[in-house]
């Protein structure tokens, strides 16, 4: 698997290079999250706003309303934990571009509570005219600025920064509403995001030569959740639907699923991997992943559970698995 | 504060005046009429309020005075029909200044001075605090005079910079004013705001604080004291002007200052009963009149006859 290193540093600077109504704002995170470069490159459209987001998220409604779009950069937690009613009132009621990123989802970092954003999707999602995207791979953290920057309106995402793998083919791009068909099957329907598409790759390979058909798919749109593909695969289902998240099950991509279902009258069994209504601390990634749930191992365990059987994987065959780039079955040709 | 031109003032002063004395008057009789109203807030800030739309704001003319339209439906994707209150203020350009409303509850003062400033037709006020009315209690960004949500105090110094800073970033020369209440510096948010306009340098814009020194549980000084204000504000890098918030060369003198880089802010001193002696009797109850029995109210209605006659 390729690991590639500070890919929105790069890719933010090449992809702005032609729109000076971008603008870049930090709350002194800086390099932390990878605007360093910008801020070098395009020092006239990069805004230092210091530790004060809820003055940053109102600012950047000002901006937006003037016909910029503010690209905000820090800590997830700092933008939805922050400055929820700025968002609401400054940002989402007048339906202004406002771009937010958001760093270090969920378990993404040792800096415990007060930094691991892991109920942002269900808070955000809870705003009207808000539009959320999750990144689960270099492909998508290069793509989703094209996918954001066409909404009409304000935009969260969850990023990745650092050391990112490329599960995507780069000519695979994300795509608005359209969840990626990583792996065909009819047994059980995996639906993932961000992070944990990683893990469950590796899960799903062993599963499948363990005789397991699974639809695995990524979901990196998770407001407005409507791809009718995402129905379908549910629905064919022999055992049920897992879904798999580094967030809150509350709120997450596993609500989301359970309430298109539920509308939907799909009477299929529903599986929601992901922290289990708690509060998570500072450690590492490996070690929260593990000890909450949300590992490889993790999956393996309620797949076992759903289709009653036991394969006797071990987590040495994991660790061996090499994950090349795929392109998702959803595109025609494999270039 | 008698609608009499005096010798020797400029000719400006009898407009602001009389637009002042017309804030009052409206506000008086609305509140009468419904049993209830936000009249110290228009006595405090009509002066102010005149002088900003007459004398220290370049905003361009309405054709005629405007209808407030019905609510279009909340702003979104697929509403294309959403607007802002800014139409009452006139045509937006890159010279022309802009009005931004931070302490909502002003919004019924704002109305009144919009009619008494020929921006607003009289019918508009009928429609306070109607259902499927855009001239809401607590003003929002499509009520008249309102361009953003500010009812959540606190955020519409933000966006005001927020706006402020596009307007700089384009070379613009039109200036944000923002008008403010003093009870609402309490809330962090605009101390944040302020270091951000000193570190950005937006002397384009500029605030004028009505200082009635009134919040909704009663005086300020016993609610959350903030003095010595003046001195807070300066030290957060703005440029401030104290003055009395009924003497109109006063009101208007800071915008003619030359721009030296820090944001202004004019701390108006107001009195809360400013032309109506009636409701001193209130203190320290100012924020919202509501009578408490009929009396009082016929006490009110007399008042507003000496008032108008």
């Amino acid at each position: 698997m390729e690991i590639l290193s500070k890919v929105h540093a790069k890719n933010l600077v090449q992809w702005a290079k032609d729109k000076p109504e971008v603008l870049v704002l930090s709350a002194d995170l800086t390099s932390s999250t990878e605007i360093d470069l910008f801020r070098d490159t395009y020092p006239d459209r990069f805004l230092s706003m210091g530790i004060a987001e809820q003055n940053m998220l109102s600012f950047a409604g000002g901006l937006a309303r003037e016909g910029f779009f503010p690209f905000i950069h820090t800590f997830a937690v700092f933008i939805y934990r922050r400055a929820f009613d700025q968002i609401a009132m400054s940002v989402a009621y007048p339906n202004v571009p406002v771009r937010m990123f958001g760093f270090l989802p969920g378990i993404m970092t040792p800096g415990g509570a007060t930094h691991q954003a892991i109920e942002d999707i269900a808070v955000m999602r809870a705003l009207p005219n808000m539009t959320i995207f999750e990144c689960g791979d270099a492909t998508d953290v290069e793509s989703v600025l094209d996918v954001a920057h066409a909404v009409n309106g304000p935009v969260y995402v969850r990023m990745l920064r650092g050391e990112i793998p490329r599960l995507f083919h780069p000519s695979d791009k994300m795509q608005f509403g359209k969840a990626r068909v990583i792996q065909e099957g009819t047994d059980i329907t995996l639906l993932t995001t961000g992070i944990c598409t990683e893990e469950a790759m590796r899960a799903v390979q062993v599963l499948q030569k363990r005789g397991l058909s699974i639809q695995h798919m990524h979901v990196t749109t998770l407001k407005p959740f409507d791809d009718p593909s995402v129905l379908e695969a549910a629905a064919k289902a022999k055992y049920g639907v897992i879904t798999m998240e580094n967030h809150s099950i509350i709120g997450g991509l596993g609500t989301i699923v359970a309430e298109v279902m539920a509308e939907a009258g799909l009477g299929k069994k529903l599986v929601r991997i992901g922290l289990k209504d708690t509060f998570v601390h500072g450690a590492s990634k490996p070690y929260l992943m593990r000890e909450y749930g949300i590992d490889a191992m993790a999956l393996i365990a309620e797949v076992e559970r759903l289709v009653d059987d036991r394969f006797g994987i071990v987590e040495s065959e994991l660790a061996q698995t090499y994950l090349a780039p795929v392109h998702s079955l959803a595109k025609a040709e494999a270039l | 504060m008698d609608n009499q031109s005096q010798p020797n003032c400029p000719s400006w002063h009898d407009d602001v005046r009389r637009v002042a004395q017309g804030i009052r008057r409206r506000v008086l009789e609305h509140t009468v009429k419904n049993n209830g109203g936000y009249l110290s807030q228009a006595c405090s800030s009509a002066e102010m309020l005149a002088t900003l739309y007459l004398k220290v704001m370049n905003v361009g003319p309405v054709e005629r005075p405007l209808v407030p339209p019905p609510f279009p439906g909340v702003p979104g994707p697929n509403n294309p029909n959403s607007f802002t209150g800014a139409i009452f203020n006139g045509p937006k350009a890159p010279h022309l200044d802009r009005f931004i409303l931070s302490p909502a509850q002003y919004a019924l003062v704002v109305y009144a001075a919009l009619i008494e400033l020929g921006r607003m037709d009289p019918e508009g006020l009928n429609q306070f605090n109607k259902d499927g009315s855009t001239v809401e209690m607590i003003g929002a960004e499509h009520s008249p005079g309102m361009e953003v949500m500010t009812g959540s105090l606190g955020q519409g110094l933000s966006q005001a910079a927020g706006i402020a800073m596009a307007r700089k970033l384009r070379g613009e020369t039109g200036r944000v004013w923002v008008f403010m209440s003093d009870g609402e510096l309490q809330s962090g948010q605009n101390w944040e705001a302020l270091q951000a306009m000193s570190h950005h340098k937006l002397d384009n814009m500029g605030i004028y604080v009505d200082v009635n020194k009134q919040q909704c549980d009663g005086p300020i000084c016993s609610v959350m004291n903030m003095d010595p204000l003046a001195e807070r504000l300066a030290s957060f890098g703005a440029r401030v002007i104290e003055v009395n918030g009924h003497d109109l060369d006063a009101l208007a003198a800071p915008a003619e200052l030359e721009r030296d880089g820090r944001p202004l802010v004019v701390l108006a001193d107001t009195d809360p009963c400013a032309g109506m002696p009636i409701l001193q009797s209130r203190i320290p109850k100012l924020h919202y009149v509501r009578f408490v029995n009929e009396d009082e109210r016929n006490r009110y209605q007399a008042f507003l006859a000496d008032f108008c006659g």
